[in-house]
């Protein structure tokens, strides 16, 4: 299995900021790989490095066997970047954007003029197309940025957190189209705040904090170092509460609590029987829920367990 | 992403499937990629028609505010129309040097947008952003030329050389706002804010406009003075202009012009790129 992307020991410092701070990163060739962490992590500067739109302090990488600094210009030709803002033009229409994008990737006008509308149309953006970007809804300019960096169908492709911001029809709509990327054998490259995201798409995940790896596994690798998922239950009888506190108490790793909302219940579970389980106890005991689930630990829970505090949540580096 | 076919574009079933063959390699890279980006600048300004207000009313204004309000005073009552002749080519080489500043300020806007991150991420020049840009300008300082020249005539302003001498004159100062545009553009990547580079470069534009013998003749002025007049590379381009469309003394003006056009591109063509590399 060949690395279609390669970093060792990535710095970056902007002033006293370190953003990176000897990062490692490898993607195998035709897989999803996510860069999970949150904001200020250094998610975005890993990224542009690796697009060579900034030169690192130290490290080095290659992306699809080039060297980013010394074949730049190669490692342009295989990339497509989409942004966390999406960089698209605004005064120019979903047609022009890419067009211009395609003469740029030495296509003819013929050719560039076809490439957009397929593009447009896969995306959904045909009747869009002679619109202006600044009339495009987020999710449109979302899809049209993402549009932009296909063009020239590229082999190796960074997303940075893709689907923040989107509603969550939106996201399972951005999903499907990685999906469809890395089916085609492309490199996908993916930053997010989101585990579940992670789990969704991610071969591999890299987790990183304040410019550092804290942990690089598979998903299922990653969950079960954190504890599995999480029951929450909610009895339609408020009552009722304390019955259903010792049946989760039965199936779940701790004792239950209420962290969510007052009314629900929540416990780590690691085994999958676990919801089979608590419905079958719930059911014997006649009590009636409102609200019964199964969750993924949240970016919060991951990070207390690998390094035993919450994810900082606060912009303390730019990224 | 529901995938509805709405036009007869053959449907992918996905984004990356080939089904058309992708360029190969062309000579003259930079030159096709500026070209392309300059596209993209022009269809910009079309679609704004208000961005160009400095390069259409601004001459209008300034031509029939000098002529009929300061024209008297400046040149004895009655002499309005012997001063339009000699205000017209100053007039021209002003808001044509004015006209530079537009530039600066919209590149310092694109780059805050991240739209420059993704051509910077494209296999093109690192250049062929900021070449595109400037070539653009082309299409502003042309209407200077022709809105100033219409205005002209319609107050009464005729060439006294040869339609030809007069389109050097104006090709001249075309050519003159062009490079004057590194100095914008180089402001435009150092600055921190668009509203930044319009102070900068009004500060560098006023005085040298106003201090040169645009509307004055250099004889009226206190002696220290006509020395920075002289010097000034807006006297220059005036005088040559005058030269071109009045007749009169040509070589030295257009000689001095171009040394300045050459100065200005090889001080600020590479400290522009430079900025821009850092900016990154």
């Amino acid at each position: 299995m060949t690395y279609a992307i390669e970093a060792e020991g990535l710095v970056k410092h902007f002033g006293e900021t370190k953003a990176l701070q000897g990062v490692d990163l490898a993607a195998r060739q035709g897989t999803v790989h996510a860069v999970l962490g949150p904001n200020g992590a250094g998610k975005t500067t890993a990224v542009r490095i690796l697009a060579t739109l900034t030169l690192a302090d130290g490290g080095s990488a290659r992306v699809g066997g080039y060297d980013t600094v010394r074949d730049a210009q190669k490692v342009r030709q295989i990339i497509g970047l989409t942004g966390q803002y999406a960089s698209v033009d605004e005064d120019l229409t979903g047609t022009e954007n890419l067009v211009l994008i395609g003469r740029l990737l030495d296509l003819t006008g013929r050719e560039a003029k076809a490439r957009a509308a397929e593009l447009l149309s896969w995306f959904d953006l045909t009747d869009a197309a002679k619109r202006p970007a600044k009339t495009y809804s987020g999710g449109m300019r979302r899809r049209l940025d993402l549009a932009a960096s296909l063009v020239g169908r590229p082999s190796v492709i960074f997303l940075d957190e893709p689907t923040t911001g989107l509603d969550p029809a939106k996201r399972e709509d951005m999903w499907g189209v990685v999906r469809k990327l890395v089916g085609d054998g492309s490199t996908v490259l993916l930053t997010t705040q989101y585990l579940e995201e992670a789990d969704a798409l991610a071969d591999e995940v890299t987790v990183i904090d304040h410019g550092r790896v804290i942990a690089h596994d598979t998903p299922l690798g990653l969950k079960r170092v954190i504890g599995g998922q999480t029951l929450a239950v909610q009895p339609a009888d408020p009552d009722r509460l304390e019955e259903v506190k010792e049946i989760l108490a039965m199936v779940g790793t701790k004792e239950p609590d209420e962290p969510l909302r007052k009314g629900v219940l929540t416990v780590p579970v690691r085994d999958d029987t676990a919801m089979t389980e608590v419905v079958a106890r719930l059911g014997a005991a006649g009590i009636a829920v409102t609200e019964l689930s199964l969750h993924l630990p949240s970016l919060d829970d991951v990070f207390f367990t690998l390094i035993g505090r919450t994810a900082a949540t606060d912009e303390e580096i730019a990224a | 992403m529901s995938i509805t076919q709405t036009t007869n574009t053959p449907a992918l079933s996905s984004p990356l499937a080939d089904t058309a063959p992708v360029g190969g390699t062309k000579p003259y890279p930079l030159l096709r990629h500026s070209l392309a980006l300059a596209k993209r600048s022009l269809i910009k300004t079309m679609r704004t028609p208000e961005a160009l207000i400095d390069v259409t009313l601004q001459p209008v204004i300034f031509l029939a505010l000098f002529t009929y309000v300061f024209g008297g005073a400046i040149a004895g009552a009655g002499q309005q129309q012997a001063y339009l002749e000699y205000l017209l080519p100053g007039i021209l080489a002003q808001t044509i040097a004015m006209g530079a500043t537009a530039i600066g300020v919209n590149l310092n806007t694109d780059i805050s947008k991240g739209v420059f991150d993704r051509f910077r991420s494209l296999p093109i020049a690192r250049s062929a952003p900021l070449i595109g840009a400037v070539a653009a300008d082309v299409a502003r300082y042309a209407i200077v030329a022709v809105v100033t020249l219409s205005m002209g005539m319609v107050m009464g302003f005729r060439i006294h050389t040869n339609p030809l001498s007069a389109l050097a004159g104006c090709l001249l100062a075309v050519a003159f706002a062009l490079c004057l545009s590194w100095v914008s553009v180089f402001i435009g990547m150092i600055a921190r804010a668009p509203g930044a580079v319009q102070g900068i470069m009004i500060l560098i534009v006023l005085p040298l406009s106003f201090g040169s013998n645009t509307f004055v003749r250099s004889s009226t002025l206190p002696g220290w003075m006509q020395g920075f007049v002289k010097v000034n590379p807006i006297t220059q381009l005036a005088s040559a202009a005058r030269g071109l469309f009045n007749g009169g003394p040509v070589a030295d003006h257009v000689l001095w012009t171009c040394v300045w056009m050459a100065g200005l591109v090889i001080v600020f063509m590479p400290l522009a790129m430079r900025a821009y590399r850092r900016k990154a």
